[in-house]
């Protein structure tokens, strides 16, 4: 043992400073896992506050024992550059590392060992933990809000639908590829609006939604032996017409028969609630802010005075003002402004108003990604001959929008965590259902469950998009 | 005298308080090829840009082919048709495939059936010599093939007229043979052409005139021969000087 | 709208507003005019942005150069903050500060009091009250202070390019504003008390303090979601711009011989500041427009107070939005403004 210095670790004695120095580090651990998890005190023979900083030192001693730089052990090595490099890194991991062994047991208690998980009403709920079985009764409550038990079937089977729907065009194949832009933008919202607005709302005009969906697959059946030169007009045209031969002339005898029969249960919007609202207004939100943000974009970007300032103005007002001053705009102000016995759905001017609001911050992003374009390509395509739209839909927006898929991607996420403040109208979802509920007289205290379960449910649903934009961007930066 | 494709009469042009063109007089006649030279900023690239109107010349006149250049928008999108361009960045879109790329406009613009434009582009790529690259994206081939490509881009809409600006100052040396090769063909199968460039070896092989600018004004104006031999004006003689 | 019978006019502006605010920083009860009561509402949003915004920037500038750091453990930490701080609604934490986390506060006679003087309670935070005599003779000298800088700065600045040596500036601009104020308490008549907050029983079962500034639950769980939350982009803000300037700027500063503080100062912080600036502001406009869900949990702030109670009593909705908005988006386009004009005097001159 030849001139062992402690101030200074080296190489030569590597093993010793090695073995005493882990041996410190994970004699310190031990005391702060044994601490917090048993209530063992070890050194119980110290003052009280004496017993954080003493394990504090002991592995600091030990961490400045093994920083010992290039010495050949691999893992030592690794250890060292990430947590180890001086003395003040030391300090912070040890401290994070206690901070952590620390807080583990009180959250595992209350997360599982001391929560309950099943039971029905108040009295299930002895222990010191979470109340699982309150978010168990109220479940229902939470997904689905104030919507009839009996009728949720008609949510699930919307939902898995239009999820299905929307999911076509991973399976399309070649030949169906080009329709695939059309059948997005325009008959996958009209779909989803049927579903949502006929099916899930109920009532006699389930039977036109029938109808219309009869009359859009016979059209498409034989839309494809129609030649291409009359099929823009065709598909106007003959689903109408269709549609309105059912209804009036084939079946209009069996449809008031059927109207006296018990329709779907009419279910109003003020009694959809919970996660398929949170859902519904997401969904439609983002549908409809996308293309009225494209045109924002384009109009500020026009040579038309006019046009220009119009788009600027209402940018501007929109991305000024908050959200919730918004909804109290639609839900008091915008009455007032229809004749008197006009009335618009609550829901439908929500999501009127949201849509709006995130067209202005969508329109923002895109111009971002119209800047960036180089002017070469703008001068390439204008002197091909190409005019104003061509050129965009063709060559500009095509590699504009793949520029800016992280900042729409998040302007979605916002968008979706802007969906609790509809409370403001009275709409309940999820969050505004935790509210309700926490104020029922026979479950009172039990704020902090319903907080954490909607906090969970949201870091995953946001967490998941923000991991899949992040993919998506990769995955384009590495096309181009 | 045969017809003049191009008449430019006492252009004047200001970016701003800063004039770029000043009283630009040039006629074009059918089938000539023009070489345009001049130090940076005497406003080479903004001449040939004012004749497809990418930029606009606020006083004089720019005939191009009997359509006098305005602010009417269908009369631009049509000139912009006869006229082809190749730009310094070739500014190919990346998006698409080279055989895309070229039948792009033929298909959206023309109004061309799809296998007829694609077999015009294949005629023209393999003018250029590039047709076996048709499937390739442009970030997948070198500078020298991705310029002919824009080449044969231009030329899928059957210009009369085709415009060069600078093509080759953003190659390497080596690839800048290639492009030159495929003007040099072009010039020889008959297109009127307006080149701006500092190569004038290419000048000398293919050019009827050349034209010799410095801050904004036509200095020198004369046929090839007459240019190289007999420059007559000093400035034009230090640019040669400094380029030869 | 006219068939509907409501009149329209700016002039209820004027009139007895009848409805307290639970916490105002200026004068106010029922007897005040609407145009009072607007004014509470917009000093109290400013309150809590103005908080937000200070504790925001301090955690989001350390959470974001934690970010950054070799310490593989500090690294994921910071990161696990982030992620989970930016991907839940604020409105949940909004609720779970102040519906949760707060509740289990002690109630003020069981209270122990932090570092002697600090009450934190369920019925608010109660800090110790500063009673100035003559506070206007101390702004006074703090301005005074602040002027005699620029021209120390000045001078400073003179004298290192006519002759090179560096003055101390910053230690200099410590000692004037330690000192001024002092003199104005020496001289100027200004006196501090400090009011504690001390414990008084208001009826059988309910306790509150007095004497001090009580600051009310709904400020604090307002003010700590809108921190933690805004803090999250402005962390990535930060991370973005130390990232963005390129690695070869730091070898390149040392390699001419500056220490690493200069590298830091004149070379690095610079183009940082330039990247992390404009994202930063707009996160300010953010907290502040997101102050506005106050009304989720009755703080009284400019929404609540005047697009809430006020026009529920008056019923005059369109002026009332339309003075809610106009204030809203005076804030924000002053601040793009100051946006623009700063970014175009910090751009880098390109070609």
């Amino acid at each position: 043992m030849n001139n062992l210095n402690f101030l200074t670790p080296d190489k030569k004695n590597l093993y010793t400073y090695l073995y005493l120095g882990l041996f410190l580090i994970s004699f310190s651990i031990l005391d702060v896992f044994l601490n917090s998890f048993f209530k063992i005190n070890l050194i119980f023979f110290l003052p009280s506050f004496l017993s954080f900083i003493l394990p504090l030192t002991i592995g600091f001693i030990g961490l400045h024992l093994i920083r010992i730089e290039y010495s050949g052990v691999k893992s030592l090595d690794i250890l060292n550059k990430n947590i180890n490099t001086n003395n003040f890194n030391a300090i912070l991991s040890l401290i994070i590392i206690f901070v952590v062994i620390k807080s583990l047991p009180p959250l595992l208690s209350w997360f599982v060992i001391d929560a309950n998980f099943s039971g029905d009403s108040k009295d299930a709920c002895t222990g010191s933990g979470a109340c699982w079985a309150y978010i168990k009764t109220w479940f229902n409550r939470f997904m689905y809000g104030m919507y009839p038990n009996a009728e949720q079937w008609r949510i699930n089977l919307s939902f898995i639908s239009l999820a299905f729907l929307g999911s076509v065009g991973f399976f399309a194949s070649e030949k169906f590829k080009k329709y695939l832009t059309l059948y997005y933008v325009v008959i996958y919202p009209i779909i989803a609006f049927l579903f949502i607005f006929f099916f899930i709302s109920g009532g006699p005009v389930f039977f036109d939604f029938s109808y219309g969906i009869i009359a859009a697959v016979i059209s498409v059946i034989v839309g494809f032996f129609i030649p291409n030169k009359f099929k823009m007009y065709y598909f106007i045209i003959v689903p109408i017409t269709i549609y309105i031969l059912l209804k009036y002339v084939f079946f209009y005898e069996e449809l008031i028969e059927l109207g006296k029969l018990e329709a779907l249960e009419w279910v109003e919007t003020g009694a959809w609630g919970g996660l398929s609202l949170t859902f519904i207004v997401s969904f439609f939100c983002l549908i409809f802010c996308f293309p009225i943000g494209l045109f924002l974009s384009l109009g500020r970007r026009s040579d038309l005075p006019l046009i220009k300032y119009i788009s600027i103005g209402f940018i501007e007002f929109w991305r000024g003002v908050p959200l919730i001053t918004v909804l109290f705009m639609s839900s008091v102000m915008f009455p007032m402004f229809l004749p008197e016995d006009m009335f618009i759905d609550k829901l439908v001017r929500v999501i009127i108003a949201i849509s709006l609001f995130e067209a202005a911050y969508v329109a923002e992003v895109i111009r971002g990604g119209l800047q960036a374009l180089p002017r070469g390509q703008y001068d390439a395509a204008k002197s091909l001959g190409m005019g104003y739209w061509k050129m965009h839909i063709l060559v500009i927006l095509p590699q504009a929008l793949k520029l800016v898929i992280p900042g729409i991607a998040n302007t979605f996420l916002a968008l979706v965590k802007d969906t609790p403040l509809i409370f403001v109208v009275g709409l309940l979802e999820i969050v505004g259902m935790l509210n309700l509920a926490k104020t029922n007289p026979d479950w009172l205290g039990f704020a902090m469950e319903g907080y954490v379960f909607a906090s969970i449910v949201f870091f995953i649903i946001c967490y998941a998009m923000s991991k899949y934009s992040y993919n998506l961007e990769q995955k384009y930066k590495t096309e181009r | 005298m045969s017809d003049n494709i191009i008449q430019i009469k006492d252009v004047n042009k200001w970016f701003g308080d800063f004039q770029v063109l000043k009283n630009i007089n040039l006629n074009v006649e059918k089938n000539k090829k023009i070489v345009v030279c001049g130090p940076s900023g005497s406003g080479k690239s903004t001449l040939i840009r004012c004749i497809n109107r990418l930029e606009e010349h606020q006083q004089g006149s720019i005939i191009v082919d009997g359509n006098e250049l305005t602010e009417d928008t269908k009369n631009i999108e049509q000139i912009r048709a006869e006229v082809g361009m190749v730009f310094q960045q070739f500014n190919l879109f990346p998006h698409l495939s080279i055989l895309d790329n070229c039948t792009l406009a033929p298909i959206w613009v023309k109004k061309m059936p799809k296998k007829e434009a694609e077999d015009l582009a294949i005629k023209h790529l393999e003018k250029v010599q590039i047709a076996d690259q048709a499937h390739k994206f442009p970030g997948q081939l070198s500078g020298g093939q991705q310029q002919r490509c824009a080449i044969a881009r231009a030329l899928c809409m059957e210009p009369k007229i085709m415009l060069f600006d600078e093509p080759t100052s953003a190659l390497d040396p080596e690839m800048i043979k290639e492009v030159l090769d495929a003007m040099v063909n072009l010039a020889k199968a008959g297109m009127t052409m307006i080149v701006v460039t500092h190569e004038m070896g290419f000048a000398k092989e293919v050019a009827d005139e050349v034209i010799f600018m410095d801050e904004g004004m036509i200095v020198e104006k004369a046929a090839t021969k007459e240019f190289f031999a007999n420059p007559k004006s000093d400035r034009t003689k230090l640019f040669l000087s400094q380029i030869l | 709208m006219e068939n509907r019978g409501i009149s329209f006019g700016y002039g209820f502006l004027s009139q007895e507003s009848s409805f307290d605010v639970q916490f105002s920083l200026i004068e106010y009860d029922g007897s005040h005019s609407y145009f009072r009561a607007y004014l509470v509402g917009l000093l109290n949003t400013i309150l809590v942005s103005a908080i937000g915004i200070i504790f925001a920037t301090i955690i989001g500038v350390v959470v974001g150069i934690a970010r950054l750091s070799n310490n593989y453990l500090i690294k994921r930490s910071a990161a696990v903050y982030v992620e989970f701080f930016r991907n839940i609604p604020l409105l949940l934490q909004i609720f779970f500060w102040y519906f949760a986390a707060l509740r289990a506060l002690p109630l003020p006679e069981d209270a122990e009091p932090i570092l002697g003087v600090f009450f934190l309670t369920i019925k608010g935070f109660f800090i110790p009250a500063f009673i100035w005599n003559n506070l206007d003779v101390f702004l006074y000298s703090i301005i005074a202070a602040i002027i005699t800088i620029f021209f120390v700065k000045n001078y400073a600045r003179k004298k290192q390019e006519n002759d090179g040596t560096q003055t101390p500036v910053l230690l200099i601009s410590i000692a004037l504003l330690v000192v001024f104020p002092l003199i104005s308490f020496l001289v100027g008549g200004v006196s501090l008390k400090i009011g504690l907050p001390e414990i008084k029983q208001l009826s059988q079962t309910s306790y509150t303090f007095e004497g001090g500034i009580g600051l009310p639950p709904e400020l604090i769980a307002l003010a700590l979601a809108l921190s933690l939350y805004t803090a999250t982009f402005i962390a990535e803000c930060v991370r973005a711009g130390v990232q963005g300037v390129g690695k070869g700027q730091k070898e390149a500063a040392a390699s001419i011989g500056l220490t690493p503080n200069q590298v830091l100062k004149l070379v690095i912080m610079p183009q940082a500041l330039r990247i992390i600036i404009p994202p930063t502001t707009n996160q300010y406009l953010n907290l502040t427009k997101n102050s506005s869900l106050a009304a989720a949990i009755a703080y009284p702030d400019l929404v609540l107070i005047f697009a809430g109670t006020a026009l529920m009593q008056t019923g005059r909705a369109i002026e009332i939005v339309s003075i809610t908005m106009l204030t809203y988006l005076t804030l924000s386009i002053s601040i793009s403004i100051f946006m623009n004009w700063y970014n175009k005097k910090i751009a880098i001159k390109e070609k």
